[in-house]
């Protein structure tokens, strides 16, 4: 089964205009998933959503309240965690604290694992999964884009 | 030059148009671009790309802060903000330059006054603009004292409008007793301005605009008119330079009063005055002025042999102008027609979708903005411009010749587009006789 576009603008506009905050439909031949920008996924999705940028209905519209980074499954099996916003990337609360997380460190979804500085204003990134951190991406005090992987979490352990 | 490295802050063909000025004059362009633009022609072009956010335009190309942010930190030492989002956006003006920026714009206070459509009109009045005789009313009773002394039909503006939107059209009384209540709701959710004016309607008018370029040393030059009647619900379809049908007189009553405005408001940079000109009685009054740079521009390029979005950037450096009044010749005429992916039969609605074929024909005098190629993807997210085709000629006949060749050889599979309404604009005997007014095209050409 296809999908025009003009079905993707009616699925976008409809969870636009809902409550919900994640819809999912599965048919024989045809699944779609698609979950408002900062959501968390639901607790009984267990499996890990499709990478992003292959599923464009995922690119649905809504304001996420805080921002949470979405998870993204890469090859091996580990996820990522995806800078939510672009911004400076921050991996301690202050210079010289203590990072936030570290390689090793245990994560779960409510993790804060570091800070995205927009203008002077400073938005803590939670992790959105649960896992081990098995790998920093991105270096402390850049530029980081919008959905560039942070931080590689290895969700077995 | 004082700038390097510029951040484009848009997207579609005029991001393309930025990046490749930039190369003209030698600097660095690194594109913001949403999740969906990632592959866009402007990214490929670009010297970078870096993601400023998801698709929706308010979570990326709508953002002051994370444009400000993106720049500083890919070390860019200005912001062009092209046209439509962020270019009239006082913010944005105002917080590139605390963060040391050059916007390339007008002065954040300039923008502001320009955007507050009451102000603006007080600034033409001291100036000696003729305005349309109208002014603020803050009560329904007020607009129609207004209308019993002017006579229906009015117009009902917001202040915080602008670009044709927040304007109604009252016929008479009733109409406005039931507009006057909309219009304040719709002005203060939209605008977030609940003031309206209102203003004598002309019935036959032409639109009519003057291409100012003002450096900071206090220089204030015109590059001649552009008419741009041809227009759906005040949004324009087809635009021309020079103005056909007004008289040499007319044209420098026009561009000496664009350039006292000007002077008046301490524009900086490119910028247009609008004007509305009576077709009838030939008067000229002041509509509005837009502090960015037009869709439109490329017909006055072709007429002036001037690159204007270059002469933005050298301005923004601090440069001075880099030409006098004198400078500027016109010669010859082009129009613009804008390929939108819409529907004509379906009431205009967008047609967003993969562009499974877009060829641009060679056709000699032909010009195409586009960012469109086989392949394109047309998001469903943001305004459905492909691309404008300028024709240009000694002469307007030539000039309308080759845009319609070039309309009738492009080749565009995979989205619904205008192409047969353009073509027809062009070929219809009211717009090949001269200049049509500004609702004619919905009541004559579609009616």
């Amino acid at each position: 089964m296809g999908l025009t576009d003009e079905d993707v603008r009616e699925i976008l506009r409809i969870i636009d205009e809902s409550q919900l905050d994640e819809l999912r439909i599965d048919m024989p031949d045809f699944r779609l998933h698609v979950r408002r920008g900062g959501a968390p996924p639901a607790a009984e999705a267990v499996e890990p959503p499709s990478p992003r940028r292959s599923e464009p209905a995922s690119a649905a519209p809504g304001a996420p309240p805080e921002p949470a980074a979405p998870a993204t499954a890469s090859d091996n099996g580990a996820a990522t965690i995806d800078a939510p916003m672009l911004g400076t990337f921050y991996r301690a609360s202050a210079p010289g604290e203590q990072p936030f997380v570290d390689v090793g460190s245990k994560v779960d979804a409510d993790t804060v694992v570091c800070l995205i500085e927009v203008m002077k204003m400073m938005n803590s990134v939670k992790a959105g999964v649960t896992g081990i951190v098995v790998e920093v991406c991105a270096g402390n005090a850049q530029l980081v884009e919008y959905g560039e992987p942070l931080f590689r979490v290895d969700p077995d352990a | 030059m004082t700038i390097a490295r510029v951040f484009v802050a848009n997207r579609g063909e005029i991001a393309v148009r930025i990046v490749r000025a930039c190369r003209a004059l030698g600097l660095e362009a690194v594109v913001g671009v949403s999740d969906v633009d990632r592959d866009s022609a402007a990214a490929r072009l670009a010297d970078r790309a870096v993601c400023i956010g998801p698709a929706r335009a308010s979570e990326s190309y709508l953002r002051p802060e994370t444009i400000v942010q993106a720049a500083l930190g890919t070390s860019c030492d200005a912001i062009h903000p092209g046209y439509g989002f962020l270019s009239e956006n006082p913010r944005l003006a105002a917080l590139a330059r605390e963060e040391g920026l050059r916007f390339v714009g007008p002065p954040a206070e300039v923008i502001e006054l320009a955007g507050d459509k009451l102000r603006a009109r007080e600034t033409a009045a001291e100036a000696g603009l003729p305005l349309v005789p109208g002014g603020e009313v803050a009560t329904l009773d007020a607009a129609r004292r207004f209308a019993g002394d002017s006579g229906y039909p009015v117009l009902l503006k917001a202040a915080g409008g602008g670009g044709g939107r927040g304007i109604k059209l009252a016929h008479d009384d009733d109409e406005l007793g039931v507009l006057f209540g909309v219009a304040v709701a719709e002005a203060e959710s939209a605008f977030g301005d609940p003031r309206l004016y209102v203003e004598r309607f002309v019935a036959a008018a032409r639109h009519v605009e003057v291409q100012i370029a003002a450096d900071e040393q206090g220089a204030v030059v015109h590059l001649g008119e552009r008419d741009c009647s041809v227009q759906r619900r005040y949004q324009k379809v087809i635009e021309e330079a020079p103005a056909p049908s007004i008289t040499s007189a007319q044209r420098d009553a026009l561009t000496s009063a664009a350039v006292a405005f000007a002077r008046a408001i301490g524009y900086v940079n490119l910028g247009t005055v609008e004007f509305m000109v009576d077709a009838q009685s030939g008067e000229h009054f002041f509509l509005e002025c837009n502090c960015r740079i037009q869709v439109e521009h490329p017909v006055t390029e072709e007429v002036t042999g001037r690159d204007l979005v270059a002469e933005q950037l050298r301005i923004a450096a601090g440069e001075p102008l880099s030409f006098a009044q004198e400078d500027v010749v016109l010669d010859g005429h082009a129009v613009e027609a804008r390929l939108t992916a819409e529907d004509v039969a379906h009431d205009f609605r967008p047609s967003p979708g993969r562009l499974s074929r877009f060829a641009v024909p060679d056709v000699a005098n032909l010009r195409v903005d586009t960012h469109c190629a086989d392949g394109t993807l047309i998001p469903p997210y943001y305004d459905s411009l492909m691309a404008k085709l300028i024709g240009r000629g000694p002469d307007r006949a030539s000039a309308v010749g080759v845009l319609s060749e070039a309309l009738e050889r492009l080749e565009v599979e995979g989205v619904q587009c205008n192409r047969t309404l353009l073509r027809d604009v062009l070929a219809h005997e009211d717009f090949t006789a001269g200049a049509v007014t500004t609702r004619w095209l919905e009541e004559e050409a579609l009616a």
